[in-house]
């Protein structure tokens, strides 16, 4: 019905018939920077810190469990299921909750816990960005109810930006049903342009590169 | 131009505090936008224009290929796709939906194409509750009013407007901190969230290769409407087709910087299908509600078409010198600023404000900052020759050709305007003998002033040397 019916329309406006093929679009455009990983490690992290986030390093996944135990200071927390944070000891840690499966259970747990932990499946080094494919390992919630969040990354996920990951993952819906970028907390100026910080999202975030 | 459109205009040049507000606010935007995009910034700003602009010339030329492309991808990840035509089938859509899911609370993220079609008001008409979530649409569905900005919907209002608005609908004390009235906003829609049955987003791209939903915003909201809810139904113009989920590269390079001079967004969603096999959350039902009202018509004009390549970042109101005084309830639709003056007139017609074209002063600025390379100047010039003069305009510039074809005619002509003109202040006429000064003639001169005809004319004086 209205289908066709716009469909219409629109071939017609173009002069195009149904089943019509398009020429190929435009090359995409990526260009990737060469950056050593070094660079990219302290780029990611001056970025995160640029945006009113904490950008930390652990020099082995044995160091992770103090510096978050350090970072949480007390605080309630809920962990992902991701292998990555088992691996590093947080899930074992005192106030961290995790191996949730339940929606709602997972709901009134982000929604009551003060921090939010997860790994990351990257992190881009120019613009200060973490990128959370969602999964069976990795909730949306836990990164969006608390108002802080925490994640750890190792080293080698660090991307150089945009262009290098849209080359790795050409298309992410192949991947996963919702793939999210964070670039520092969340934040409104819809008020005079003051800039206020968590306004639905977390207010504080925390990014830990690992190796 | 219309005489609302007109008193409209003079009200927001009345107002010193509105003038302020708006100045400070697109000057704010205006700034950051041409820090992040300098040489250093961004030193290929230019080859990615010109590159955004390319991919969305070749995307609406072949829309129809697209849009079944996106279709077919959106289906094969789970979700569902339907085309509307208008704002009535969107609301059919989703009151249908609810009607079957026994739905009653919906949250919304921002999204200008829902304002298009008043979809808060059509959904609460048949008694569903739909609740904005952006922090400035939520102050403004509080205070019954439409965005001031595409992007920066509340940005006529100060933390006073925003304590009174909260003191009168939420019946709390007057709250005066913008950080307190932000955290008075998130527990109070925190609980929407939780509680809603649907969320309904807008979309700032439509990936056809991958069949994704791509939502760009900096507060949250958007990532809770789309993944707290058990349903998320995507209502998204026809328009916002790109090929390739490669080509975010360009579009995110440049949407957040050209918006509000971020090199991204807080959060970029690009959402494609339900939850899949043992995700804990997200959404179980996913729907795009691809819009047309009145796309399709624009897009017959091969030279016009180029008005849908927008991407909504904003940037031309707060470059526009005309906006920036003017600012955007001024505007007869709800697009505001040098955009919506382009799409205004083809939307709703020449005559729906014909004033509206000729609210520029063809200055340039907006084409210069806009990312996709809209050439809005051409456009407004082109849009200009559709509107219909009026009776009495046409009737005066037909007695003006004549009396510059008739020099005696003229020289009588002149030295009664003479006789007739106030001294006027200033070098000016300033204003009319008041039996002139009405109706048509009124809207007329309200824009236009002369110096006072001399008392001696150039010829008088010549015969007299």
């Amino acid at each position: 019905m209205s289908r066709e019916a716009i469909l219409q329309r629109v071939r017609t406006a173009l002069g195009r018939s149904a089943g019509q093929a398009a020429p190929d679009p435009p090359p995409a455009r990526l260009s990737i920077s060469e950056m050593s990983a070094e660079s990219r490690i302290a780029s990611l992290l001056a970025r995160v810190e640029a945006l009113a986030g904490r950008g930390l390093r652990a020099a082995t996944a044995a160091d992770v469990a103090p510096i978050v135990s350090q970072v949480l200071a007390n605080r309630s927390a809920v962990a992902s299921e991701a292998p990555y944070l088992a691996e590093c000891s947080i899930t074992q840690l005192p106030g961290v909750r995790s191996g949730i499966t339940g929606r709602d259970e997972l709901r009134q747990l982000c929604a009551t816990a003060d921090v939010g932990i997860t790994s990351a499946d990257y992190a881009l080094a120019d613009t200060g960005t973490l990128v959370m494919l969602s999964s069976p390992q990795e909730a949306r919630m836990i990164s969006l109810l608390p108002p802080a969040h925490l994640a750890v990354v190792p080293s080698d996920r660090v991307l150089s930006g945009l262009d290098e990951l849209f080359s790795i993952l050409p298309d992410p819906a192949a991947a996963t049903s919702s793939m999210v970028l964070i670039t520092g907390p969340s934040r409104t100026a819809d008020i005079e342009q003051i800039l206020v910080r968590g306004v639905h999202g977390p207010g504080e975030i925390t990014v830990i590169v690992v190796g | 131009m219309s005489l609302e459109f007109d008193e409209k205009i003079h009200k927001t040049l009345g107002d010193a505090r509105l003038q302020q507000a708006i100045y400070t606010s697109t000057g704010r935007l205006k700034e950051a936008r041409i820090n992040i995009i300098g040489a250093n910034a961004l030193p290929d700003y230019q080859e990615l224009r010109s590159q955004a602009n390319a991919l969305k010339k070749h995307t609406i030329d072949h829309l129809d290929y697209y849009l079944e492309q996106f279709q077919r991808n959106v289906e094969e990840h789970g979700g569902n796709v339907s085309f509307c035509q208008d704002g009535t089938e969107v609301a059919d859509f989703v009151l249908s939906l609810a009607r079957q899911r026994g739905a009653r609370l919906i949250v919304k993220s921002k999204s200008m194409t829902t304002e298009e079609i008043d979809l808060n008001e059509r959904l609460e008409h048949h008694g569903l509750e739909s609740v904005e979530t952006d922090f400035g649409e939520y102050i403004l569905q509080l205070a019954h009013e439409r965005p001031y900005h595409i992007v920066a919907p509340a940005l006529h209002k100060t933390r006073y407007d925003v304590a009174e608005i909260f003191h009168q609908r939420l019946h709390i004390p007057h709250e005066m901190g913008i950080e307190k009235q932000a955290a008075i906003a998130r527990s109070t829609l925190r609980q929407k969230f939780l509680a809603a049955d649907i969320g309904i987003s807008g979309a700032n791209f439509l990936v056809a290769d991958s069949g994704a939903v791509v939502i760009v915003e900096n507060e949250g909201n958007a990532r809770l409407t789309t993944s707290a809810p058990k349903i998320h139904i995507a209502v998204v113009g026809i328009e916002k087709l790109i090929p390739r989920a490669q080509d975010l590269a360009t579009f995110l390079k440049l949407l957040a910087r050209s918006a509000t001079g971020q090199a991204l967004s807080v959060y970029t969603s690009i959402l494609s299908g339900p939850r899949r096999g043992g995700e804990i959350d997200g959404p179980d039902e996913f729907y795009v509600l691809l819009l047309d009202n009145g796309r399709s018509k624009l897009l017959a004009n091969p030279d016009r078409r180029q008005s849908l390549y927008c991407i909504r970042c904003g940037a031309c109101l707060n470059t526009c010198p005309v906006y920036r005084k003017i600012g955007g309830h001024s505007f007869p639709w709800v697009y505001s600023g040098p955009i919506g003056a382009i799409l205004t007139p083809q939307f709703m017609g020449a005559s729906h404000e014909p004033g509206l074209p000729f609210a520029s002063s063809l200055c340039g600025a907006c084409a210069e900052v806009c990312p996709v390379k809209i050439e809005i100047p051409k456009l407004l010039l082109e849009l200009r020759t559709e509107v219909r003069k009026s009776r009495l305009e046409r009737l005066a510039f037909r007695a003006f050709a004549w009396l510059m074809r008739h020099p005696g005619a003229y020289e009588m002509a002149g030295r009664m305007a003479a006789s007739l003109t106030p001294s006027g202040n200033r070098g000016w006429i300033g204003s009319v003998p008041a039996w002139l000064n009405v109706g048509p003639i009124r809207a007329w001169l309200s824009q236009r002033d002369l110096p006072p005809p001399p008392s001696q004319s150039f010829r008088q004086l010549w015969r007299r040397r």
